[in-house]
């Protein structure tokens, strides 16, 4: 049981990033695939604050009566990552709103479609 | 027993990331992306990161659902094809996470205080923060000072996608 919860969060956040990664792989909708690298994203975000925290610890905030703190070299890392990846989100999202002005659609099948009579 | 509450919130997560792929109706699926935004701050709190979970509310929750909702507006609410079963997706997820799980394995157990994550340069930033930068929270004087540059490097990713977005979406509407 000990064994099992030692690992118990490094292997949810593998669940999560694999669901993440089926989503951008198997969806057909360009919106859908940037929920899928979210969802691998915060997978990654988990897995850096699981690896920081430290059993009995507390919050990296310096404070009287506690000698036991989590890593906060993660953290600072993850706060950067966080506001980086809603920046890409942004961008993903532009670049799917000129995609849909262009194609008048959203979805990969469809965009391959009418790019078939030009290409051909 | 101390973990009860983090085992499940992770079962959750896990739920609610399924339920995401399935759902065919992109409005349902982005609200569904803001409660699992949420869940993973609540989780943050309880792995002791409080600066990320808060960070992730308001931007994780907040800005992100925002910004998708913006985008649904501008596109449609509505997959027209269900997310259909991917045999070569499957595979390479499978060996992925096969491969990573695999990894874990060597890993030291969650929580262990003399992990050598632990015992390298975050003791020092501990030490250091009170005298050298004069911060009891050691998570705002490593971001704005020791790894200052870090956080200069992040305004300029910030800045570039800023002005990616921008010139994506301020052209002249084509008729």
């Amino acid at each position: 049981m000990d064994a099992f919860l030692g690992y118990y969060n490094y292997w949810i956040v593998i669940a999560l990033m694999m669901t993440g990664l089926y989503t951008v792989a198997a969806s057909g909708n360009l919106v859908k695939k940037i929920i899928g690298l979210n969802i691998f994203q915060t997978s990654v975000f988990l897995f850096f604050i699981s690896v920081g925290k430290v059993s009995g610890g507390t919050a990296p905030i310096l404070a009287e009566g506690w000698t036991r703190y989590s890593n906060p070299l993660p953290h600072v890392l993850i706060l950067t990552a966080i506001v980086v990846g809603v920046a890409t989100t942004a961008v993903g999202l532009a670049l799917i709103v000129r995609v849909n002005r262009a194609y008048a659609t959203i979805e990969d099948d469809e965009i391959r479609r009418s790019d078939l009579p030009d290409s051909s | 027993m101390e973990y009860v509450i983090n085992t499940v919130l992770l079962a959750l997560l896990a739920v609610t990331a399924g339920a995401i792929v399935h759902l065919r109706n992109l409005f349902a699926a982005v609200m569904l992306v803001g409660i699992y935004s949420l869940l993973t701050a609540a989780l943050f709190v309880i792995l002791d990161a409080v600066d990320v979970a808060f960070t992730e509310a308001a931007v994780g929750a907040g800005i992100s659902t925002i910004l998708m909702l913006a985008a649904l507006a501008l596109t449609g609410r509505e997959q027209t094809a269900a997310t259909g079963p991917s045999a070569v997706g499957l595979a390479v997820v499978l060996a992925t996470g096969a491969a990573l799980v695999w990894g874990t394995l060597d890993m030291p157990h969650f929580g262990d205080p003399n992990a050598p994550a632990h015992v390298h340069v975050a003791p020092r930033y501990l030490e250091g923060t009170l005298t050298e930068i004069g911060i009891p929270n050691a998570v705002t004087s490593v971001l704005a000072s020791y790894r200052g540059y870090d956080t200069l490097g992040e305004v300029f990713v910030i800045f570039t996608a800023g002005i990616g977005a921008l010139a994506l979406l301020g052209g002249r509407r084509e008729s």
